[in-house]
């Protein structure tokens, strides 16, 4: 019989250290393919948000840089501006590029940076415990809304990449899931067409990734996919979102 | 049988995502534990497999090599 899977080469041999369920070792597997697929291992350079994927470097075999907390964008703007012949790609989560990151964020899409942003969103602070994010549902419970966000004192949930869509210099949105095969294999194409922008320089492209986070949401993994589906895309409806012509 | 698969039971954290997809059923919870202190996920090949890899996908540990044959 012959083996028709193997572990992507962009990745180490190092076990994830994430919960069970966790959606961002799918994605790092995904991210590792797309670069794998398209011969950029030499070229990658990432630039890591704060938060549970603040190690990401002992698992992606690329070049890697880790920023301060939500500044990933702003460091790999200068990465890129000085080394534009490589592919540079930050990789967030939420609570970093959403909350203590919007400004930087947000200015880096408005410039049209070439660079890629892969955006982890799990409606949830995972790494610090399952607070309340900028991104959590109304009426989610968390640790710091135990009684359900209430949008009246603590907002709504913000959709950041249609914030983004509407800047001239950004090229390239999708929102994607990793919650189950077909939407995963999406993913992937999400992925691997954001750094086809980049190549053409079209401008800045981002791939959101609804990524389930089981621990902080209560849930069997099971069940935090099938939540995906019935409550998160209802908030966060997946599909282009923008696309320029490149 | 036209595939089959093998689990490393070392990467396994028993989150039992390629059993709910597994069009066939064949993976289930076992109550063996590994190092980390997960329940391992567990194959039964008399349930038979087509080697379509599903579970491969799903798996967040890459912990799934599928054999097609």
């Amino acid at each position: 019989m012959k083996k028709i899977n193997s572990r992507p080469a962009s990745l180490k041999e190092a076990p994830f250290h994430y919960c069970p369920g966790c959606g961002h070792s799918i994605v790092h597997r995904l991210v590792a393919e797309v670069i794998d697929e398209m011969k950029l291992r030499e070229k990658s350079i990432c630039s890591l948000g704060v938060g549970c994927a603040v190690v990401a470097y002992k698992y992606f075999d690329v070049d890697t840089v880790e920023a301060p907390h939500g500044r990933a964008a702003a460091v790999a703007t200068g990465i890129k501006r000085v080394r534009p012949e490589n592919i540079v790609f930050t990789y967030q989560g939420d609570g970093d590029l959403a909350a203590i990151g919007t400004a930087e964020t947000l200015h880096a899409a408005n410039r049209g940076e070439l660079i890629t942003v892969i955006f982890i969103n799990n409606a949830v602070y995972g790494m610090t415990g399952g607070q309340m994010a900028p991104t959590s549902l109304v009426g989610q419970k968390t640790t710091t809304s135990p009684a359900g966000r209430n949008p009246l004192k603590e907002g709504y949930p913000l959709k950041f990449s249609e914030v983004l869509a509407l800047l001239g210099g950004s090229s390239y949105l999708e929102r994607v899931a990793v919650n189950n095969p077909a939407n995963i294999r999406k993913a992937k194409k999400a992925i691997a067409k954001a750094f086809q922008h980049q190549k053409k320089k079209s401008g800045f492209s981002v791939v959101e990734i609804l990524s389930p986070c089981p621990t902080n949401w209560r849930m069997s993994s099971v069940e935090s996919c099938r939540w995906i589906d019935e409550v998160m895309t209802k908030v966060y409806p997946l599909g282009v979102i923008k696309e320029k012509k490149c | 049988m036209k595939g089959t698969i093998h689990i490393k039971q070392e990467l396994c954290k028993g989150c039992s995502l390629c059993m709910e997809f597994c069009p066939k059923g064949s993976i289930s919870l076992s109550k063996k534990l590994n190092l980390k202190g997960y329940f391992l996920a567990e194959f039964d090949d008399k349930k038979g497999c087509t080697g379509c890899a599903t579970c491969a996908l799903m798996c967040p540990e890459i912990a799934i090599e599928v054999y097609r044959g």
